[in-house]
């Protein structure tokens, strides 16, 4: 038997799947089976996107709930204005398709990220320079707060010491 | 090319010693997905934003010093068969392969570190080490993730940490695995048991071979679901601990084998397997697979005089289908590929570096 896929050599390895009560049977050679992910089910590679998964989530999420989605068909035409990814192509796909999605369709995206990840907010790492400008931002909100405190007890000495501080943090950030 | 000189080269660079806990753990990986600012991703991306992305990183890979000895490598340059070599070694993934034109990877020397470019994401930082070095590979990763940033505008979002293609992977970006070997488990029917309490507490587990728990050569890889709402040290460590209880189990395993009457039948069985190994003429991947996972064990409890743990390593990569053929220099059909095969096992087990 010839290798259904590149015809040119033996067919070694015979895979049989049942899919809805459907068999398919597929032979193909060590070759062609390697470059499918076949041989042997040879996958090492971790499960890196579950975009089945996903692609069932989206159906819970948003295809149940079809009614809605009629009454809401505007927004099932909101497209991404950097790359032109609309919502329904989202949904069908499962991807992004590009960072500034993540902009656009950023109210249906909270139950979904809870649904994969039971959480919505990033705790992790940050590069470096957007880091830096996050933790200063955090120190300037904290500083400016100390400050109305400071003012409410009529401290002014330290009033003014903040002030100095606040205006240096916020030219660091500009 | 003398044939030990060739098998250096086709061999991962990574799979070398020392091996922390490297009789159960064969290596321990971290990839971080990253993309470019302002350009669609990879699968929604025309041909000039692909080729902007290869563009960016090779120029980023040249104004930083640190990279001298990286090489990126364009896919369309390559044959499908060097393409499989870098599948087969762990470097690249299979889905990395189904476009090559607009892709590219970069290497360093000892192939610890690669970065795939245009797969689902824009980058994938890898870290690959032998043994359990889990924390290494993420501080190798981490290391180019922070000489690239340096030069390259990586999409973040304060809210939602590192946008990704898909939003299963948004946030760290990080999926980090292990892959382990538990043979003794599985020969006294505990593996199912071991394995199903990881998906309860956040990780995934596969056979390598082969789909759900039951896997040829009892390899399983482990690795996190979550990437969202931990940091990258929690789930590292996560998979650390974790992956130390297992081992601790397959340990157990392994003594209570030997403890037992069981002793001389694991014995026979590792023997037996090894003298297959040594002297078959004819023999299947799926069978090699099977006999060497005996052997590696044999190897680990020093139950086969002859054997070097190392070097049973080196054959699960050796005996691969794109792997072999380099070695032997030509295509072969399935047949003499079973010959063939049968020949490189029968040659390198009479290895011993030890
Ligand atoms: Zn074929
Ligand atoms: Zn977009």
């Amino acid at each position: 038997m010839w290798c259904e896929r590149c015809k040119k050599r033996q067919a070694t390895v015979h895979v049989t799947k049942i899919v809805n009560n459907h068999k398919t049977e597929s032979h193909l050679c060590e070759i062609c089976a390697g470059e499918t992910g076949q041989e042997l089910g040879f996958l090492f590679e971790p499960n890196f996107s579950f975009q089945h998964l996903l692609a069932g989530l989206l159906e819970n999420e948003f295809g149940v709930k079809s009614e809605a989605f009629t009454e809401r068909s505007a927004q099932e035409l909101e497209k991404c204005p950097t790359c032109g990814l609309t919502f329904t192509d989202f949904r069908k796909i499962g991807l992004m398709g590009c960072a500034d999605c993540y902009q656009a369709f950023a109210e249906y995206l909270n139950p979904l990220l809870r649904r994969i990840h039971g959480s919505i907010s990033h705790t992790g790492k940050a590069p470096h320079n957007i880091g830096g400008r996050i933790r200063a931002r955090k120190e300037l909100e904290t500083l400016r707060r100390r400050l109305k405190d400071a003012i409410k007890r009529e401290a002014y000495e330290e009033a003014a010491q903040l002030r100095d501080q606040i205006k240096a943090k916020e030219a660091e950030l500009n | 090319m003398s044939l030990d000189a060739q098998i250096k080269r086709l061999l991962p660079g990574w799979l070398k010693e020392p091996a922390p806990d490297g009789d159960i753990v064969f290596s321990s990986r971290v990839r971080l997905a990253r993309n470019l600012n302002h350009l669609s991703f990879p699968y929604h991306a025309g041909e000039i934003q692909l080729e902007e992305v290869i563009d960016q990183v090779g120029a980023a890979l040249k104004s930083a010093g640190h990279f001298k000895n990286y090489t990126l490598h364009r896919l369309d340059e390559m044959t499908q068969h060097d393409r499989m070599v870098l599948v087969e070694k762990y470097l690249v993934s299979l889905d990395l392969l189904k476009n090559p034109a607009h892709r590219g990877v970069v290497l360093n020397q000892d192939e610890t570190v690669s970065i795939m470019l245009n797969e689902e994401d824009h980058l994938r930082i890898q870290g690959i080490y032998p043994g359990l070095q889990l924390n290494k590979a993420w501080e190798s990763a981490e290391q180019i993730d922070r000489l690239l940033e340096a030069k390259l505008d990586f999409a973040f979002d304060e809210e939602r940490g590192y946008l990704t293609t898909c939003p299963t992977n948004v946030g760290t970006g990080l999926r980090a695995s292990v892959l382990v070997h538990l043979p003794a488990l599985k020969m006294v029917g505990q593996v199912k048991k071991v394995l199903a309490v990881l998906p309860s507490i956040g990780l995934n587990v596969r056979g390598a071979y082969g789909e759900g728990t039951d896997s040829a050569g009892d390899l399983y890889q482990i690795s996190n679901q979550v990437t969202l709402g931990l940091s990258e040290e929690e789930i590292v460590g996560k998979i650390v601990s974790v992956t130390k209880q297992v081992i601790d189990q397959e340990r157990a395993a392994r003594e209570a084998l030997l403890a037992n009457d069981s002793r001389l039948q694991l014995e026979d069985r590792v023997n037996r397997a090894y003298g297959l190994l040594t002297h078959s003429r004819l023999i299947s991947s799926e069978e090699t697979i099977k006999l060497l996972s005996d052997v590696l064990m044999g190897a680990a409890l020093n139950l086969i005089p002859k054997a070097d743990g190392q070097v049973v390593k080196e054959l699960f990569f050796l005996i691969r289908p794109a792997i072999l053929q380099k070695l032997i220099g030509r295509e072969l059909t399935p047949g003499e590929r079973d010959h063939y095969r049968a020949a490189m096992v029968r040659e390198h087990l009479g290895m011993n570096r030890k």
